[in-house]
């Protein structure tokens, strides 16, 4: 038994998610691992150790895990956020959400000015992100809104939901779209026959994407945007994250591990590699040739599976009576018999995926894909997660007990667009079951709940308030009865997690021989009023043992 | 006649290929390809994964372009069929005509309005595959029957394919039941996708009858054609709606109108119309229109005038 020095920090409370010891004042840590957690004189029996005070007025969580974001995230944040909603950047600095397309603009032109006076090119382009026009009312924003930015650059704006652009007149031109005769679904058409600067959908957003900065091939494999990711997981207290859809190409893996590896890198990166362009049988090959690449920090080796599309968007795939507005069923992005080969082979190889579904008709396609799967490769533990899965009713959520899922609801969307599920998308009783925590929790299937950064914004804490006051951005009580504890919240955002991750063993909670990973709070999360949760203050997050306070990141 | 119209000049033209898993549609693109007879093909698949191309065609392979005979080569699109198909004409110029096999779930009509954002591109048809012996199961699947149904509305031409596993009866009845839910598109019965390939190709071109040549025998039994005078004057617009009304069973049908020194044309493809200008060239005042033997109204085309 090694006898080295360690060190003891006591802090205000130590909320554990262990049940046998819920909470405690001292947590001891040795080599980046929990020594243990109790009072004083209980780990003092460890050996010799040094006390640290630094904590002694701050609360104690597991280091939050994020089971559901992008990295991207961190890319994001080298354009100018236009979110309707105050957001919080990878430097600390929180950028005030924008009332009206005026506020947009006008942010916009700051930035043009910018951009001219510190010597950029005159014909770079300018690009934003975050657009939320349906909080602006039936008011759309059009090419000469953004030509009054530039009629030289091209300027481009993504939108909350990442499948809108709004550009200008100069970025149509070069993309070859300012002329008649489009005829396109995503691609409106002023009442003078050109396209009035809206491309919805990504066959027609990449027609501008390059104009305007958003090139892809530089996102895939962009160092500087992991380290800017890292620096918000750090404010957020998250210690670890996915990064949910990534091909993973041999240059990007050989930076990440680079960049992971660093001393201080502060967060456990989780890539899972995107199904697309490849046969079940590659996709398996590939997961376990990345597995063997896999690091302390950095956890290869999982696949993530697209089943539909968005629900906003009327590309996911619903059960009857379909869309509350009347558009057609949306689309498959894999055809069943895929899905069940796919599945097959990964359990076979002890592979985990995580599959996207959105729509209930997705849900089920799923689940009958596994069923039909898990009787030729028994897999007694094989944690395969339903990511989003924000329609799925009481049936189903049996279903995927009695099928060994998890799922991993999203009610940071039930905030963000939950009054359009409300009126346009899934009519009113459905959207009070969306993103149902509380019968997932009752029916006995492991839960984590997410953000999908960058489409809402990283934060586990703000996604518990959303879970535990399923409120809607125009203050809408949208769902009552699936609300849940905070204490729920809470262990799901730390143990929850770390569960369909098939890391709960190592991390999640704070008891003896686990991760020395911390959320560092300065309010207590179980002392503020429920409605409060969000507010709660991040001093940062210990990780592996290393501290990170935020105001450094 | 056989001139395409002048908006399509310099356009590489695309036809789309689509269909559900395991209806042939890797079959009919090889089968495509060694027709070739010279011509500069690009297939574009979605992935290379299920060897998309028989491999004594392939003479070269790299990245995600692989090189085949005769000129020809085959690139996989994966999530970017836009980029892919915007940096063609760069990579690849020599290159005459593309063949884009759509992925299994893929809905054509989709992909088609998307290759319209491309200026360099028209689309020359859509040539969907559906499997005789599941096609009619599969388009009541509870998950994708609609998907199936949506594929074969998109069609210019439906192939009827692997009709070798099934009885000629079953395959009767299926392209009865193909006739009636695409009322709009050519259909033809093959095992294989053993088809002559001038009956894939140039779907939206100028020609209206269908080439009987010694490789097509089947065009003559399936289809006929009409000849009429047009009358100069006579108004495109409501011609052509009147053309797609579905009790007419017009398959295909062009016609062209003097409109002073210009050329007005109006093609006709099932349920769709189009009209625009002509060669100056292309002598006016006849329309011609083909449909499937049997459900072909001359007649009611004739009042149309």
């Amino acid at each position: 038994m090694s006898s080295s020095p360690f060190v003891i920090y006591r802090a205000k409370r130590i909320l554990t998610m262990n049940p046998a010891r819920p909470e405690a004042t001292h947590v001891a840590v040795r080599d980046g691992r929990i020594l243990g957690v109790g009072p004083l004189d209980e780990l003092a029996g460890w050996g010799t150790h040094t006390l640290d005070e630094t904590f002694a007025d701050k609360v104690l969580m597991p280091g939050l895990v994020e089971g559901h974001s992008h990295a991207a995230e961190g890319s994001f944040w080298r354009y100018r956020y236009l979110g309707r909603f105050d957001r919080m950047d990878p430097d600390g600095r929180v950028w005030p959400g924008l009332g009206s397309i005026e506020a947009v603009i006008a942010s916009l032109q700051e930035t043009e000015r910018g951009l001219a006076t510190g010597g950029a090119a005159p014909d770079a382009p300018l690009s934003g992100w975050g657009l939320d026009p349906i909080y602006y009312g039936d008011r759309r924003m059009a090419r000469e809104d953004l030509d009054r930015v530039s009629t030289v650059r091209a300027v481009g704006v993504m939108h909350a939901s990442g499948h809108i652009f709004n550009v200008n007149s100069r970025a149509l031109e070069l993309a070859g779209l300012l002329r008649t005769g489009v005829n396109h679904p995503g691609v409106p058409l002023g009442a003078d026959g050109l396209p009035t600067g809206e491309l919805k959908g990504p066959d027609a957003m990449t027609m501008v994407g390059r104009h305007i900065g958003y090139d892809r091939e530089a996102m895939a494999n962009d160092e500087g945007g992991l380290r800017a990711f890292a620096r918000l997981c750090v404010r957020q207290g998250v210690t670890t994250a996915t990064d949910l859809a990534n091909l993973l190409p041999d240059d990007a893996v050989a930076m990440m591990r680079r960049v992971t590896g660093e001393a201080r890198f502060p967060v456990r990166i989780v890539p899972f590699r995107r199904f697309q362009a490849l046969t079940p049988r590659q996709a398996v090959d590939h997961a376990l040739a990345l597995r063997g690449q896999a690091t302390d920090r950095l956890r290869l080796g999982a696949i993530k599976l697209f089943v539909d599309g968005s629900i906003q968007g009327f590309s996911a795939r619903l059960r009857w009576p379909g869309y509350f507005n009347g558009a057609p069923n949306g689309l498959w992005y894999t055809p069943p018999e895929t899905i069940r080969e796919l599945y097959a082979l990964a359990l076979g190889h002890g592979v985990l995926v995580h599959s996207h579904t959105n729509g209930d008709q997705a849900t089920e396609m799923a689940l009958d894909c596994l069923e039909a799967a898990l009787p030729g490769q028994p897999a007694r533990d094989h944690r395969f997660t339903l990511q989003h899965c924000q329609l799925a009713d009481a049936a189903q959520f049996r279903r995927m007990r009695q099928l060994g899922m998890c799922v991993n609801l999203f009610p940071n969307h039930h905030f963000y667009w939950g009054d359009q599920h409300y009126e346009i998308t899934v009519g009113p009783e459905r959207a009070l079951r969306m993103n149902a925590c509380a019968t997932a929790l009752a029916e006995g299937v492991p839960m984590a709940i997410h953000s999908d950064a960058p489409v809402t914004p990283l934060g586990p804490l703000f996604t518990a308030w959303c879970a535990v006051n399923r409120r809607t951005a125009s203050g809408r009580m949208l769902g009552g009865s699936e609300r849940i504890s905070v204490a729920d919240a809470l262990r799901t955002i730390t143990l929850g997690a770390a569960w369909t991750l098939k890391l709960d063993g190592e991390l999640g909670s704070i008891e003896c021989g686990k991760r020395a990973d911390f959320a560092v709070l300065e309010d207590d999360p179980l002392a503020v009023a429920p409605e409060a949760l969000k507010d709660v203050r991040i001093w940062g997050t210990v990780q592996d043992g290393r501290l990170f306070p935020a105001a450094e990141a | 006649m056989d001139e395409p119209p002048l908006a399509w000049r310099g356009r590489l033209p695309v036809t789309l290929i689509g269909g559900y898993l395991g209806a042939g549609k890797t079959t009919l693109v090889n089968a495509l390809l060694r027709a070739a007879d010279g011509r500069k093909l690009c297939v574009l698949v979605n992935d290379f994964g299920s060897v998309p191309i028989d491999r004594d065609l392939i003479v070269a392979a790299g990245g995600d372009t692989l090189e085949l005979s005769g000129g020809c080569v085959c690139c996989q699109y994966g999530s970017d069929l836009i980029e892919t198909l915007a940096d063609l004409p760069v990579r690849q110029p020599q290159v005459e005509r593309v063949l884009l096999e759509t992925s299994g779930v893929a809905l054509p009509d989709q992909v088609a309005a998307s290759l319209s954002l491309l200026p360099g591109y028209r689309l020359d048809g859509v040539v969907v595959l559906a499997d005789a012996e599941t096609v009619r199961a599969r388009a009541d699947d509870r998950y994708v029957g609609d998907t199936i149904r949506r594929q074969l509305a998109a069609a210019d031409l439906v192939i009827a394919n692997r009709c070798d596993l099934v009885s000629p009866a079953a395959r009767d009845e299926v392209l009865r039941w193909l006739a009636g839910e695409v009322p709009g598109a050519r259909l033809l019965a093959a095992a294989h996708a053993a088809i002559a390939p001038e009956l894939a190709l140039g779907l939206r071109e100028g020609a209206v009858v269908p080439p009987a040549g010694p490789r097509s025998p089947d065009a003559a039994a399936l289809y006929e054609s009409v000849a009429l005078d047009l009358p100069a004057g006579i108004d495109l617009e409501a011609l052509a709606r009147r053309l797609t009304d579905p009790a007419l069973g017009v398959l295909r049908a062009k016609g062209i109108v003097a409109d002073g020194s210009r050329r007005r044309a109006l093609h006709v493809v099932g349920a769709r119309a189009a009209i625009d200008e002509a060669p100056p060239a292309a002598r006016p005042g006849r329309l011609v229109a083909i449909g499937l033997r049997g459900r072909f109204d001359r007649a009611a085309i004739a009042r149309a005038l």
